[in-house]
């Protein structure tokens, strides 16, 4: 029953047993206790929670965030997102096949006005910029209200299983962003002045101000001074054919049911999108035992870190870039995926496909701020404000200081006197770096008993190595500079336990007193399953390609070193400096033959499964007004609102040769979430939220 | 720019425009619509819920609505092209007696214009009404052949109805003048050209004042708003549109109504006891709760709908609740179709028809005593007629 729940991981704790009885379809399944429902499904292997009602398309997990509907099942007769709502003892699941029958209920409600709230501060959204602003706003004795839509703070912190990049001294720098995430957390819970309310969903703001506010303790309405909006990013999407069969979802998605639900929802992982969400993604699905078996990038080179592609390609991931996905396929859920490569002008280039075998496709094509309230907000002159991705889209470190620097702002808007140190905003900017440029890596040229092996070659804002370092013999300058070792090292590892990027060795040249041998020490964040003592691996070099043959000798624990161990493998003295790892996983196979499908235009619109070619030809029969398209083939009019594909309808104005300038904006409004009509003003409400 | 020249200018392009080019197109001119948003239905039209009664109290609104039920329950026969038409009636469920004699008494007038409705008692609105509280319910009024549509699709569907019959428009377009010569009309100028044509219509919604305003004349016509929102789909179990004339008890609503659409998803509105007046179209936060209470009430399951969308619309309302349908005698060629208090969606239909026969007959395709409720001369301070409204 409980194969598909992860039972060991080498960073995280294996969660306790699962224990809730319920039924899905009048079958018996076991969830954890407080375990959303679509977690507690995908732990037994069911992925396909309904079928739409316009074209019985299936329908499965997507947002996993409560931002769309595509999990919607039905709970004890009830329509509600699986992703948000937990598991109860003896709950009656049902697939959501069709539009849900309204349930029969006569029971009298008992009806309250909304709680109104005053507030001098409200943050919506305790992730790493709301709690970091709340945190600089409560210690200046500022009054703050943090509302967040989940049962834990922390926001997409705790998801995040790998070291952060960033700065040691000012954004916990080398520490796992699940840490930080408790981190902020307790800081938050050890300050006054600041309340916290979890499972409080803000579904919009009115023209009178005030911020509407579903919570379990009923519906309230917020009256803020001053708002902040710190609520992060969502998925950007793609339309392509086959894209809307469960299985191809969101990263983010990924991530909560692998690194916050310890499920395994796959065994064959592909990856669209070669920046940081994807390549970390592919890596935590390999620390979880999942096999992923590529990973395409449309552009010429991967958009995350090159550190972080490296340790994929190390590991034996392929990654294409210049290609992508063009096909999907699969009768219920995604069974293979077709790639191609693509030209400058992304277009596929005929006779490149190559099609794999996959039961998960993941969507990491970048993200776009969360911030439907905040332009209300900013429409309807409130004193608004923004930080995090909601302001501007960047790694987890870059929203830390934004909340920061947003809290101090606000304080000082409020009139206390508070100082934003000379520093922080370079600081800010410097976070929110991109990659910078690529230097070619060279072995070093030292002749030491022992020494690191830097294999750091592009400009990031990272420093840990340099501040591991008990001597200081790695230098660098700023925290964008490139590491540079000096010599006369201590061989303590430490900058080998502390790379976020896992991008240093020690060199171990005394190792064999006949001088064949040299002895690596290697980071290593996989469970022993994937090793044998004494027994031989394929080494590969930075880039992945091949190397020779090495030997496992010893993992090495060492409590200071945050679930990260260290692996000596023993290697032929001449390959020292250019192994950099081994392989641990098989090469992937290409499939001969795809399966038939008549299905070549895609859907864009998941939520009303709108098709593209309905939307063209709205286009080419005149239509430049958004409201007017939604109108008529009703894309946008669905549970998310357009958070999923409002730009990909942009895309295709601008791919039938329209000029955006022309085309009339859709208008949005509230609710930003689909909420029971009932949480608007009964007193006892049910958890469907 | 060189002036356009064509039979007749509409200037608006809503709920009420839109038919009335049609119509016009139809009747063999060469008809030219203009509006100033950026395609059709995109002022008060898609705010409307979707409702096509034709009960009223009013003679012309009776008339005019069943005219527009006629045409529009058979669009789908007639031109291939689905506007959302779903039937199913209206009720009005009563749980007092004055309200039961109230609307009783209504019977006469409206059956004398065909309209048909009758009583049904308490076991008959609950199965019309599934999970109605039955607690004091003495029945209510049931109006079978009304019915509702898509104010999405709707305008569209009139639109391209009439680019087929070689209608133009003209979008994202502002009328800046209207042109004179003598006491005629003779075109307009916009704020990207000039267009000439010797019959113009003003259809421009809650904005007929500014019309008035730039011909001179009064029109009088003043916006008030009303909240509607609508839900994610259930399967349908709703068939006939509800109207709740009572009160409510948190002194906010003087009465709400709602339905079921094709799309399963139940959308909903209510009537303010204290107006917004004015044309602000910004969602407010008292409406959610203070609905959510009142039709939880009515009918307790409707608990379980999830709310996806809230919005505010215009109605545009003369001061004696009835709408301006007529020809304008001190300016020849001038047609006005404003001020349809709430009821443009609805009326539409039946008001292209009628705006057409005045301009192309001559003459008001309405029996007298109801044309002369929407006479532009008329008494607007009048005792009011309409119980409905």
């Amino acid at each position: 029953m409980n194969e598909k729940r992860i039972q060991s991981h080498p960073i995280l704790q294996p969660l306790e047993g699962a224990s809730v009885e319920f039924t899905f379809n009048g079958k018996p399944y076991h969830g954890r206790p407080g375990e959303m429902i679509a977690t507690a499904l995908f732990a037994a292997g069911v992925s396909v929670f309904g079928h739409h009602h316009r074209d019985q398309g299936p329908q499965g997990i997507f947002c996993a965030n409560g931002q769309c509907s595509q999990c919607t099942v039905l709970a004890d007769g009830r329509a509600v997102k699986s992703c948000m709502v937990a598991v109860r003892p003896g709950m009656k699941v049902e697939s959501a096949e069709g539009n849900p029958p309204l349930p029969l209920d006569s029971a009298v409600g008992n009806h309250v006005r909304p709680a109104d709230v005053q507030v001098p501060v409200l943050v919506i959204g305790g992730g790493p910029a709301g709690l970091c602003a709340a945190i600089e706003m409560a210690k200046v004795g500022v009054k703050v209200l943090i509302i967040d839509d989940k049962p834990e703070l922390g926001g997409k912190l705790t998801l995040q299983t790998h070291g952060f990049f960033g700065s040691v001294a000012d954004c916990w720098a080398g520490t796992r962003g699940v840490d930080i995430g408790y981190i902020l957390s307790d800081g938050v819970e050890e300050i006054d002045n600041i309340e916290v309310w979890t499972e409080a969903t803000a579904v919009g703001v009115f023209w009178d101000g005030k911020v509407g506010v579903s919570t379990p303790d009923g519906y309230k309405l917020v009256t803020p001074e001053r708002i902040l909006i710190a609520m992060g990013a969502r998925e950007k999407a793609l339309a392509f054919p086959g894209g809307d069969l469960p299985g191809v979802y969101g990263a983010g998605a990924f991530q909560t049911l692998v690194n916050r639900d310890l499920v395994r929802p796959t065994e064959k992982l592909f990856i669209l999108g070669g920046g940081n969400v994807g390549l970390i993604g592919g890596y935590h699905a390999l620390q979880a035992g999942i096999d992923v078996v590529g990973l395409v990038e449309g552009l010429p080179e991967c958009g995350g870190y090159k550190v972080h592609a490296d340790k994929l390609k190390r590991l034996g991931v392929p990654i294409w870039t210049s290609h992508t996905v063009i096909k999907a396929w699969g009768e219920e859920t995604l069974e293979r995926v077709t790639i191609a490569q693509v030209d400058e002008r992304f277009q596929p280039v005929p006779g490149t496909e190559q099609t794999f075998e996959a039961d998960t496709l993941l969507i990491a094509v970048g993200l776009s701020p969360v911030d439907e309230i905040l332009v209300k907000a900013r429409e309807y002159g409130l004193k608004v404000y923004a930080a995090g991705d909601s302001e501007e889209v960047a790694e987890a470190s870059a929203a830390i200081f934004s909340g920061r620097i947003m809290g101090r702002k606000l304080a000082r808007d409020m009139g206390v006197p508070v100082e934003i140190p000379e520093h922080w905003e370079p600081l800010a900017e410097v976070l929110r770096s991109k990659p910078g440029k690529l230097v070619t890596w060279k072995p070093p040229q030292i002749s030491e008993k022992i020494y690191p092996v830097i294999r750091c070659v592009q400009e990031i804002p990272c420093n840990p190595c340099s501040a591991a370092c008990p001597e200081g013999l790695i230098k660098m300058e700023g925290i964008m500079g490139l590491p540079e070792y000096e010599g006369d090292c201590l061989g303590c590892a430490n900058c080998v336990s502390r790379c976020p990027g896992l991008a240093i060795n020690l060199v171990c040249e005394d190792y064999d007193p006949d001088g064949k041998l040299a002895l690596l020490i290697l980071p290593f964040e996989f469970g022993d399953e994937m090793i044998r003592l004494g027994g031989e691996v394929r080494t590969v070099d930075m880039d992945g390609e091949p190397v020779g043959m090495g030997r496992v000798i010893a993992v090495r624990e060492r409590p200071d070193q945050d679930r990260r161990r260290l692996l000596m493998l023993e290697v032929p003295f001449a390959e020292r400096t250019r192994v950099s790892g081994f392989l641990v996983r098989k090469d992937s196979e290409l499939v001969d033959k795809a399966l038939p499908s008549e299905d070549e235009d895609p859907i864009v619109c998941r939520c009303e499964r709108v098709r593209k070619s309905e939307i063209v030809r709205e286009i080419r029969a005149g239509v430049r007004d958004v409201n007017q398209l939604k109108a008529l083939v009703r894309p946008t009019m669905g549970g998310c609102g357009g958070k999923t594909c409002g730009e990909l309808l942009l895309r295709i104005f601008r791919e039938e040769g329209v000029d955006l300038a022309d085309v009339s904006p859709s208008t949005n409004r509230p609710l930003v979430a689909e909420i029971p009509l009932g949480a608007f003003s009964e007193k006892e409400v049910d958890d469907a939220r | 720019m060189p002036g356009k020249t064509c039979d007749a200018i509409v200037v608006g392009g809503g709920s009420v425009g839109v038919p009335i080019a049609y119509n016009l197109a139809r009747k063999g001119l060469k008809v030219l619509l203009l509006d100033r948003r950026p395609a059709v239905g995109q002022g008060d039209n898609k705010a409307a819920i979707g409702g096509m009664r034709a009960t009223h109290s009013d003679p012309a609104k009776i008339v005019l609505c069943n005219r527009g039920l006629e045409e529009m329950s058979r669009w789908r026969e007639t031109h291939g092209v689905d506007v959302g038409w779903k039937p199913g009636g209206y009720v009005f469920p009563v749980y007092d007696e004055d309200l039961e004699s109230t609307l009783r008494g209504l019977f006469p007038i409206q059956h004398e214009f065909d309209l048909n409705i009758d009583w049904v008692d308490a076991a008959a609105m609950a199965d019309l009404v599934p999970g109605i509280e039955r607690q004091n319910l003495r029945g209510g009024t049931y109006s079978p052949n009304d019915g509702q549509l898509s104010p999405l699709k709707m305008p569209v569907a009139f639109q391209r109805a009439a680019q087929e019959r070689g209608a133009e428009f003209r979008f994202n377009e502002r009328v800046t003048a209207y042109e004179r010569e003598g006491g005629r009309i003779t075109g307009v100028v916009t704020d990207k050209g000039r267009y000439s044509a010797p019959v113009v219509v003003v259809a421009t919604g809650a904005d007929a004042a500014a019309d008035g305003e730039l011909l001179g004349i009064d029109l009088p016509v003043q916006p008030d708003s009303h909240e509607a929102g609508i839900t994610a789909p259930v399967e349908h179990f709703l068939a006939p549109l509800v109207v709740d004339m009572r009160s409510g008890p948190e002194g906010k609503t003087a009465n709400f109504y709602f339905g079921q659409n094709d799309e399963g998803q139940i959308i909903f509105c209510y009537t303010p006891s204290e107006l917004f007046v004015g044309d602000n179209r910004e969602p407010l936060s008292e409406f959610l709760p203070i609905l959510a209470s009142r039709m939880i009430t009515l009918i307790p399951r409707l608990r379980h709908l999830l709310v996806r969308r809230i919005w505010r619309g215009c109605y545009p309302m003369t001061p004696d609740g009835v709408p301006i349908i007529d020809k304008v005698n001190e300016i020849d060629g001038l047609f006005l179709a404003v001020g349809m208090c709430g009821q443009g969606f609805m009326l539409g239909p039946g008001v292209g028809q009628e705006v057409a026969a005045l301009i192309v007959d001559g003459a008001t395709s309405l029996p007298e005593a109801a044309h002369n409720k929407v006479r532009f001369d008329r008494n607007f301070h009048a005792a009011s007629t309409e119980a409905l409204k």
